[in-house]
């Protein structure tokens, strides 16, 4: 089998965002990058199919500036036999511009299953696979936190509010992952030295208009200061209080 | 010209967040030259649909088939594109929920359309539509606009408010068959699981009552459900609390876990992480318990207590009890 996983670089999860000089982007200088936590479990779930298979590839697959091939090295370096990055800066595009792409070049890729995280935590886009799915005209499971795949069929749950959806369909499929799917494994050593010499084929890519332009970003809208109401239990009876008769939420 | 909206039923009852839809669409009509605002519904003998016209709807197109009965992605979107190219769409909203959040990629795809998804705000501009979404989860808000119609925008729930229902006001409903036959759907629901509790999920919440590592373990836990007991609310957790395994990933809020806007959200032993506090700032009332004062969770709180959470939560959850009488 046939495994393409789509991987975004994207700053930590842990970085402070600031608005950038020209007030329509965010000003990563400096922000350390990484795998895209949801496009972990995807990876994770990519080798544990191939490896219950006994058989078959795990490509990665990147639109980004040459500077994502770092976080590629660690897909790789986790198990992925090899990469493709698509070049191009995606600054301007947004979940329409990056679909077309993708959805271009796994023509060409052939795969029999197509994984993604169920979102990037950068642009919270959440759209580009089943965009993907349907431009390739495939069937797709989203936020999926189980799965198996027997004799080409996939069976995928995927979370809705309050309970679970199960889904079946038939390869070749798009799945997108949500956390509680597996544990991504880290890379092994032997893993990070493998991954140097592991394949990234570089494929200048033009990237098609966005359908959405970002007008401006701004700094969330401001809370207004709060304040300790009290210490320990004899605070209780001062904050039922306030949040009944000023905050009116109880 | 038309502004479409998709309203989502479950087991044949409209969901409120489709309401809340049919309001933004309704406070943006005028802006967009007076388009009429249209529902699109696929179902099975879905109830009450004419109530869809006190709510805010124009015009109701009903694809009824007993194969729409659940959600079918392939089925829905292409219901929801004829009905898009039927009107002349000039934008396409949906609420952002699971079903919403699943179906607007797919439309947007088929009708090459942009698609601002989770947003907290919709405005016109200039005949056009402005969208406001968080991104990087609420660390920084975007103000997107589309290259061109139709412009499709998934709405964060809880954001946007149902318009009164106005008795005066009725919309033509119209029933049509299905687009896509049952052979021809790619994926099929095998069946649906209720979760455990069978609760309200934390992204359409009032009230959640959250805990992080101060808990110290799973048992913790009880004292919180306890005090959301007593508020009506639901639990949440910090990652901290997700990634130790002492509760399930769906309750984590945070930039790896769900973004939610409550209008009261109790963070109890969570000292205030970057990633979680980008998911739950959006909260109208903050109240923080923690034993740390100078937890950055208190920076961002409406309302603090500093003290042990095993000694407030309890004291709290009595004293709302005892005012409930109960």
């Amino acid at each position: 089998m046939k495994i393409v996983v789509c991987v975004k670089q994207v700053p930590d999860s842990e970085t402070r965002v600031r608005v950038g000089a020209d007030g329509r982007r965010v000003d990563l200088a400096g922000v350390s990058m990484v795998v895209n936590p949801y496009d972990e479990f995807a990876l994770e779930a990519a080798l544990q199919l191939k490896e219950a298979a006994g058989a078959g590839e795990v490509v990665v697959l990147t639109l980004g500036t040459a500077a994502a091939a770092a976080t590629m090295r660690t897909a790789l370096a986790m198990g992925a036999d090899r990469g493709v990055l698509l070049k191009a800066d995606p600054s301007e595009a947004d979940g329409r511009a990056v679909s077309e792409a993708l959805a271009a070049q796994l023509k060409t890729l052939a795969p029999d299953l197509v994984l993604f995280g169920k979102q990037a935590i950068d642009d919270d886009g959440a759209q580009v696979g089943p965009r993907v799915a349907e431009l390739l005209g495939l069937p797709c499971v989203t936020v999926v936190t189980g799965l198996t795949v027997t004799d080409g069929r996939v069976r995928a749950e995927r979370e809705v509010e309050g309970g679970l959806e199960v889904c079946a369909c038939s390869l070749p499929a798009v799945i997108t992952t949500q956390k509680g799917l597996n544990d991504p494994r880290y890379p092994s050593l032997k893993g990070i030295m493998a991954a140097k010499k592991k394949e990234i084929l570089e494929v200048e890519t033009a990237l098609p208009a966005p359908g959405l332009a970002v007008r401006k970003v701004s700094p969330p809208p401001a809370r207004k200061p709060g304040r300790i109401v009290g210490t320990g239990r004899e605070a209780v009876p001062e904050l039922v209080r306030v949040l009944r008769e000023e905050a009116r939420v109880i | 010209m038309a502004i479409l909206v998709f309203i989502e039923a479950r087991d044949g009852a409209i969901r409120r967040v489709s309401l809340e839809v049919l309001g933004a669409a309704r406070s943006v009509a005028a802006g967009l030259g007076g388009a009429p605002v249209v529902a699109v519904l696929p179902g099975h003998q879905v109830r009450e649909v004419a109530a869809l016209g006190p709510a805010g709807a124009d015009r109701v197109l009903v694809y009824d088939a007993p194969h729409f009965r659940g959600y079918t992605p392939d089925g829905y979107a292409a219901a929801v594109a004829e009905a898009a190219g039927k009107v002349a769409a000039t934008a396409v909203l949906f609420p952002a929920s699971a079903m919403g959040k699943d179906l607007a990629p797919r439309v947007a795809a088929r009708l090459g359309a942009g698609l601002a998804t989770d947003c907290t705000g919709l405005r016109a501009e200039g005949g056009e539509l402005i969208a406001t979404r968080p991104v990087y989860a609420g660390k920084v808000f975007a103000e997107v606009a589309w290259d061109r119609p139709p412009q499709v925008a998934s709405l964060r729930p809880k954001i946007f408010e149902p318009l009164p229902p106005d008795a005066g006001r009725s919309a033509a409903v119209e029933t049509l068959p299905a687009p896509v036959s049952e052979a021809d759907l790619k994926v099929r629901a095998v069946e649906t699981v209720a979760a455990a509790q069978g609760q309200v999920d934390l992204t359409e919440a009032e009230i959640i009552v959250s805990g992080g590592r101060g808990m110290k373990g799973p048992e913790g836990y009880g004292i919180l459900e306890q005090l959301a007991g007593a508020l009506g609310g639901v639990v949440g957790a910090s990652r901290a609390a997700v990634d130790a395994g002492w509760r399930p990933h769906a309750d984590q809020v945070g930039q790896t876990g769900k973004t939610v806007s409550p209008k009261l959200y109790v963070a109890c032993g969570i000292s205030g992480a970057i990633q979680h506090l980008a998911g739950m700032s959006g909260s109208r009332c903050i109240v923080a318990i923690n034993k740390d004062g100078d937890a950055p969770i208190f920076k961002v709180s409406d309302y603090g207590v500093v003290g042990d959470l095993f000694e407030v939560v309890p004291a709290l959850t009595e004293q709302l009890r005892k005012l409930d009488g109960r």
